[in-house]
């Protein structure tokens, strides 16, 4: 019988692979956006999961809410990327230091 | 049974898409892999009956956001090999980090199952949600008692969205063929016209 352990083991996996992603890809901004899209899958799968379990809707409505800052930030971060690339012409961001930051 | 099947299917092949969606050699797989993912994500949620999340998860993240990041990882000219250099060198670091957290979140999950904390009860208001369809419950929860936040999420989409414009949008860099609509109502006969007296044979300085 597939209990709601199973599901926050898959979410806790899917997590772990998105952060995983963030470390191996560090100069590839695109592969850290689409790690990041997976660490938000992961939230939103938790979150369902304990949704229906527990009989509670509120946690569906604020997947969706979650979804919705996504895809806010998938577009802020590709329209920040497609300027950044514009103006260096690469998109490698380790040796970003325009800022001195 | 089918039940258990579909849902090992699900999580195995949303993990092993997850896998190829990070060590990928070329951002385009990366993306197709990614949609894999997001379509056993949304197999997971129906499982459990959310149909409603599952299709939203279908329609924004496979429908705009992985077409998003497929046509910009088209758009730019990127040099696959450079972006790979550090691969092999952040491996153990990145596998170190990754195994800590596993740990840390495998003992969460174990204590929770120990059952030590109480969960909490469902809310009375919200309880009988599943007695209509799940799409019915959302909406009548979504336009009553969470509309403000409903509208912040709009909001928020908005902010998103002229943002992107914003930072995106570049201006004609062309001196020809634009119009300067303030330079056009600024001008005035006086100093529009010249009256010349260009003698014969020379040209007129203008």
């Amino acid at each position: 019988m597939i209990g709601i352990e199973h599901y926050v083991i898959v979410s806790a996996i899917l997590f772990v692979l998105g952060v995983l992603g963030i470390f191996l890809n560090r100069k590839n901004i695109i592969v850290i956006l689409m790690a990041i899209e997976l660490i938000l899958l992961a939230v939103n799968i938790n979150l369902v999961a304990f949704s229906a379990f527990l009989g509670d809707l509120v946690g569906q409505v604020f997947a969706m809410f979650v979804l919705t800052v996504a895809a806010g930030e998938a577009a802020i971060g590709l329209a920040i990327l497609v300027i950044y690339f514009r103006g260096r012409g690469t998109i490698a961001v380790d040796d970003a230091n325009r800022m001195k930051g | 049974m089918i039940q258990t099947i579909a849902f090992y299917m699900f999580a195995v092949l949303v993990i092993a898409s997850a896998v190829m969606v990070i060590t990928a050699r070329n951002p385009v797989h990366s993306v197709l892999w990614l949609i894999l993912a997001f379509f056993n994500a949304a197999g997971l949620m129906v499982l459990v009956g959310a149909e409603f999340i599952a299709m939203l998860l279908v329609i924004v993240y496979v429908g705009a956001v992985a077409v998003l990041f497929l046509f910009v990882v088209m758009m730019l000219d990127i040099d696959v090999a450079e972006l790979r250099a550090g691969f092999v060198r952040n491996f153990p670091l990145g596998i170190v980090i990754a195994l800590v957290l596993l740990a840390e979140l495998v003992l969460g999950i174990g204590a929770y199952q120990v059952g030590a904390i109480e969960l909490g009860t469902p809310m009375a208001s919200d309880a009988p949600a599943m007695l209509e369809s799940n799409t019915g419950a959302i909406g009548a929860l979504l336009y009553t008692k969470y509309l403000f936040l409903f509208e912040a999420a709009g909001l928020i989409l908005l902010v998103a969205m002229i943002g992107a414009i914003v930072l995106t949008h570049r201006p004609p860099k062309t001196k020809r063929g634009h119009q300067d609509i303030g330079k056009q109502n600024r001008r005035n006969p006086d100093e529009a016209t010249q009256m010349k007296q260009p003698t014969v044979g020379k040209g007129v300085e203008l």
